[in-house]
């Protein structure tokens, strides 16, 4: 089975963020960048499933679209077993809405036509959720979304599908499909000293962004980036520890009246 | 005619809550923007949502009806609502974000050439569209800039849903039959099932300590369950603990999971991500530990301390257990 992950690049959590002097990003200088993490779980979904099916010309490609800084990204991925990769290169991800950037993975896709296209849910940092639909209409797939399992049948996969509130639904598919993938589903590995090593020499094909796609003009614009208002006042507890937990008894036992 | 369409979700037979959320906001943005606002539902057998719906003031019920439609696929409802909005070309398509429009809206949209904008929780004048952005950190404002329908899903408590009285005439409620072949639909879904035997009651807690990322290692679990038990709380957690398996699926708060409103929601290293808030957000009183003072739990939180929960966490419980003697 040949399985390309689409994953991508985001902030790191714990990253501070703050508004650019544009007014409609945040400042990029300085921030540290990470797997995005339901991406993580994509690619674990897809290198059991290389496991589990191991036959001849069975291959986990992992692609991502992003500007040179992109490329750490990719080479964690390839030491923790993706085969090789595709790197798009593209300055101006932002620039670009939810169509834009699955018509330049879908592109890249189509070279490749695979089995199986996995990518995580949701990114952390603009949380779209759509990528992988979107890709999924694009090359006139059948996909399947929140899935959290993923097993082959005779004439395609069976997926577990998260519903809300603790419910869950099985999907059946044929294959080639897109499926977006919920994180929870497996134990993440990480990356062995080996797989490091291996990495450094495994192939990463550049692709520019202008050789896929024209870039038609975006019919969402992100205008501008705020900070939240506060939905209701927040009384900070100063002090130490200790001053901070015997004030907040205090509330509990007097005005929210629980103790 | 130009209008905004709202498209109800089924749950249970009835409307959904988050439905009506989505068509509140819809009529704010019908209002603001002087068009008539229609509704939607989508399914084999939809006449008693209809009549539940035309209860409401709204310029039209359309029941988009068809056999195939009797369990939901992300082909059959995309087929069937990119029909009608073609023949009914509204300027907004609202819906309500939830599991299932996420998983076929997108690919809507873009059947359409437009991009979904998701997740909404303001409209501003413009209209401008307010979604979060960083997990929660950020707010962005969207506008749509193409030609033709804009699509937009709504988050569950963006708006209050405020059922009017009946009107004296009830809306209009016709059937739109969409063309749809059973060679179209690819997928085949199954029933749904709930995930484990269920042995906590989170919903009916009237107390809960739930605990999130900050924790760092299943080993400081038992830190938190000390402050739950001398809270005398049910322990609940955000998501990454239980995809990590730190606590049991059922132990999990938030759209995934359950969804609680207790007297006190007390969020112990938990930064608040949307996905978080809309299970919790309608607690009594929310309290939140957190090192940073920017997470977003304390946009929603009634008091806050701002610390490292190591040392936060065992002096409360300490202050607690005294408390009670």
């Amino acid at each position: 089975m040949k399985i390309i992950v689409a994953i991508k690049q985001v902030p790191e959590r714990d990253a501070h963020i703050r508004i650019d002097s544009t007014g409609n990003w945040i400042e990029e200088s300085g921030l540290q960048y990470a797997l995005n993490e339901s991406d993580a779980y994509a690619l674990e979904e897809a290198l059991q499933l290389k496991e589990k099916f191991a036959s001849a010309g069975d291959e986990v490609i992992v692609l991502s679209a992003g500007p040179e800084r992109v490329g750490t990204t990719i080479r964690e991925a390839l030491a923790k077993g993706a085969d090789r990769a595709i790197h798009i290169v593209c300055d101006d991800l932002g620039a670009r809405d939810a169509l834009g950037v699955a018509k330049l993975l879908a592109a890249a896709i189509k070279q490749e036509n695979p089995d199986l296209v996995l990518s995580g849910l949701q990114s952390e940092d603009l949380g779209l959720g759509q990528t992988g639909v979107i890709v999924a209409e694009l090359l006139g797939l059948p996909h399947a979304t929140l899935i959290l399992h993923v097993e082959g049948t005779e004439s395609g996969l069976k997926v577990k599908r998260e519903l809300e509130e603790g419910w869950f639904q099985t999907v059946e598919l044929p294959m080639p499909a897109v499926l977006t993938i919920q994180s929870g589903g497996n134990k993440l590995r990480y990356a062995t000293l080996m797989g490091i090593k291996r990495a450094k020499t495994k192939e990463v094909r550049e692709l520019a962004a202008s050789e896929l796609d024209g870039d038609a003009a975006p019919v969402v614009v992100l205008e501008q980036v705020t900070m939240p208002r506060k939905q209701k006042s927040t009384q900070i507890l100063p002090g130490t520890a200790k001053e901070a937990a015997a004030a907040l008894v205090e509330k509990l036992k007097f005005e929210v009246r629980v103790l | 005619m130009s209008s905004v369409l709202v498209v109800l979700e089924e749950r249970g037979g009835k409307v959904s809550r988050i439905s009506w959320e989505a068509l509140a906001g819809g009529q704010r943005l019908g209002s603001q923007l002087g068009l008539p606002v229609c509704v939607a539902i989508v399914g084999a057998q939809t006449e008693s949502l209809a009549a539940e719906i035309a209860a409401q003031p709204l310029g039209k019920v359309v029941r988009v009806e068809h056999p195939l439609l009797n369990h939901y696929t992300a082909d059959g409802f995309t087929l069937a609502l990119q029909q009608l909005i073609q023949s009914e070309s509204p300027a907004y398509v609202i819906l309500p974000h939830t599991y299932q429009v996420r998983d076929f809206a997108p690919a809507l949209a873009a059947r359409l050439g437009q991009v979904l904008i998701s997740d909404v929780v303001a409209i501003g004048d413009g209209p401008v569209f307010t979604r979060q952005l960083m997990q929660g950190r950020l707010n962005g404002n969207y506008r749509h800039t193409g030609d033709g329908p804009c699509l937009i899903s709504m988050q569950a408590g963006a708006f209050r849903a405020e059922n009017s009285e009946r009107p004296t005439n009830p809306a209009e409620v016709v059937t739109f039959t969409p063309t749809v072949e059973s060679n179209q639909i690819r997928t085949k879904p199954g029933e749904p099932f709930r995930g484990s035997s269920q042995t906590v009651d989170l919903g009916s807690a009237q107390l809960i300590v739930s605990v999130g990322r900050g924790i760092k290692e299943a080993e400081n679990i038992p830190l938190v369950q000390e402050l739950a038990t001398a809270l005398g709380a049910e322990l609940a957690a955000s998501r990454p603990i239980c995809d990590n398996g730190w606590l049991p699926l059922e132990r999990q708060v938030g759209s995934s999971g359950h969804t609680v409103a207790p007297k006190l929601y007390l969020a112990v290293g938990i930064s608040g991500a949307i996905q978080h808030l809309v299970g919790m957000k309608g607690s009594q009183c929310i309290v939140a530990i957190n090192k940073d003072p920017d997470a977003p739990i304390f946009e929603v939180a009634d008091y806050g301390i701002v610390g490292d929960l190591f040392e936060v966490v065992p002096a409360l419980t300490e202050a607690l257990k005294a408390a009670r003697q």
